[in-house]
């Protein structure tokens, strides 16, 4: 089968490689119909995701059809229409009986080496590194899916792929963000970053009840997809001051609540931080750039909530630690629990209450992935979201 | 050489014990081990894989066993000189078992030593850490958890040599379609 294969830092290749087979009881083979590059794909391009081996193959959002199912599965039949989480969840451990699927105590392989790196292992995701497991993305004309009676969403409507495909990821990853800052009537959200994740916050913002959102990003046409699809407001952070400009959008107070949606490769308006940690990440003294997240506490409310799901992969620099404790923020972060939200967010798509399509910019073929990375990276052609069609 | 740790399985201590109680079926989690035979009673027979094909055995016999709570072994003769033990508690609040394991090795002198501690002592921690997984996995999940990278599920080399994480030609195991 063709697939896109993670080739060293900037390049991915699609190439011929074997196809998936049943390895697990509970595993299903997935021919992929759609799937997407995500924002944290980049952190794997960019080469910033430790424990990267050349030839894997990428890919956490995809959908398709049931091609395969292994003795254990009898939830699903050949030819079921699926939309697969990007955790892999077993759905019998702790964590999973408590909804944090992306915390599956079962489902990574290598937690030996997710757990010297983070204390403690995570869960498995496709294509994510071999530190969450090294499991074979979707970015590929198919795909084993394993615990395929716990994970994957039946489609049975007739929505079309691109009204589902984003339940594999950003929408439930968005939403969580949004629920994280326990939104109350009257609350002002800021999020930062504007790409997908943030387009997502932002709605489910406002359909969890916030009274104003304001969006932070650097390119003017995500800024204005935000006002436009969402209503949001917005700030430039290449030609204003943001601290300042929220303290003027919020009476003084700071909004109730702030989203990082940007994570580990964070740009910054000022010279002089922005080179001292691109410097540091660079000698891998520091793995992440945490500008957004440094802004993000020091604006936030006396009290307020700082809801994370921007990806870091290890340590942060000059972590504004006196700005969190002495004005009492509270600070929620998580890979998202994508199985909890799938169900409720395909209901909110079905009544309308969103069309997730609006973020979708390009559409290729899987032979053109290459493209679609170099198109996204460079945020090249107003790209704000890649879908390819195997 | 000695190692121990814990791990919290989801399921009450009568199945956690049973599972471990069952000599034969402990080389599916713990990947070192080849065979145990059980001869009846508190008796067993273990085999090991070692480097370059080879393999180490001993007898070992059972010298605590209570029920649900607590297993304990000695080897009473053969290539390698160990003892081990298992604890399981019961979690507060119904949140499963805590099963602790402990394991001492004392490995013999010349060649065959050397041949033990590389089996047991590279990172001995790390692969009863790896075994208490697997141990975990095959109880709340049925069997032990592949992917591309690892195919043989969690284990200690393996993390450290992984496989390109996409489908192999030949996957190690053909188990899993029987």
């Amino acid at each position: 089968m063709r697939a896109t294969c993670w080739a060293g830092v900037n390049r991915v290749e699609v190439r011929d490689v074997p196809d998936p087979k049943i390895l697990n009881r509970r595993d299903a083979i997935v021919r992929v119909t759609s799937t997407a590059i995500c924002g944290s794909d980049l952190h794997l391009y960019d080469g910033y995701m430790p424990t990267m081996e050349k030839g894997d193959i990428l890919g956490h959002e995809f959908m398709g059809e049931v091609v395969e199912t292994g003795p254990g599965v009898d939830n699903l039949a050949v030819g079921d229409r699926v939309v697969v989480p990007f955790p892999i969840a077993c759905g019998a451990c702790v964590s999973c009986q408590r909804g944090l699927t992306s915390l599956c105590e079962n489902t990574n392989p290598n937690a030996g080496m997710a757990e010297r790196l983070l204390g403690f292992p995570t869960a498995g995701i496709f294509g994510y590194s071999h530190m969450t497991g090294g499991f074979a993305g979707g970015q590929a004309e198919y795909v084993r899916v394993p615990f395929a009676d716990v994970g994957p969403l039946k489609i049975d409507s007739g929505l079309p792929d691109e009204q589902v495909l984003f339940l594999s990821d950003i929408l439930p990853t968005g939403y969580m963000a949004a629920e994280m800052c326990d939104i109350k009537r009257g609350d002002i959200v800021a999020v930062w970053g504007a790409g997908p994740v943030g387009q997502f916050a932002i709605a489910s913002a406002f359909l969890l009840g916030a009274e104003r959102v304001i969006a932070i990003d650097r390119f003017p046409y995500r800024l204005r997809m935000a006002a436009e699809q969402s209503g949001a407001e917005t700030i430039n952070y290449e030609d204003t001051d943001v601290s300042e400009a929220l303290k003027q959008l919020t009476g003084g107070r700071g909004p109730d609540a702030c989203i990082d949606a940007v994570g580990m490769e964070a740009h910054h308006g000022t010279g002089p931080i922005n080179a001292y940690d691109r410097v540091k990440q660079a000698v891998r003294m520091e793995t992440e750039r945490p500008h957004a997240l440094r802004q993000a506490i020091t604006s936030c409310r006396n009290g307020g909530v700082v809801s994370v799901v921007g990806v870091y992969g290890g340590f942060v620099d000059k972590f504004p630690m006196g700005s969190l404790m002495n004005r009492g923020l509270t600070v929620k972060t998580g890979q998202c629990h994508v199985h909890r939200y799938m169900r409720l967010l395909l209901e909110h798509i079905e009544k309308r209450d969103i069309d997730p399509t609006f973020i979708i910019t390009h559409r290729l073929g899987l032979d053109d992935a290459p493209t679609g990375y170099e198109t996204f990276k460079n945020k090249a052609d107003e790209c704000v979201k890649v879908v390819l069609s195997p | 050489m000695r190692a121990r740790t814990v791990i919290t399985v989801n399921k009450p201590a009568s199945e956690c014990y049973a599972l471990w109680r069952d000599f034969e079926r402990l080389p599916e989690f713990m990947y070192h081990l080849e065979s145990v035979q059980t001869a009846g009673g508190r008796r067993s027979h273990w085999r090991a894989k070692a480097p370059a094909g080879t393999t180490v055995e001993w007898d070992a016999e059972i010298t605590e066993d209570e029920p649900d709570r607590r297993i304990a072994w000695r080897s009473t003769g053969g290539d390698v000189e160990n003892e081990g033990s298992v604890d399981f508690a019961p979690v507060p609040g119904g949140q499963g078992t805590e099963v602790a394991v402990a394991v001492d090795y004392t490995p013999p002198g010349g060649p065959l030593g050397a041949l033990v501690a590389k089996l047991f002592g590279e990172e001995p921690l790390q692969q009863l850490k790896d075994d208490l997984r697997r141990f975990k996995q095959v109880l709340e999940t049925g069997e032990v958890v592949r992917s591309d990278g690892s195919p043989d599920g969690t284990r200690t080399q393996r993390q450290f040599h992984q496989e390109d994480a996409h489908p192999q030609e030949s996957p190690s195991s053909q188990e899993a379609r029987a």
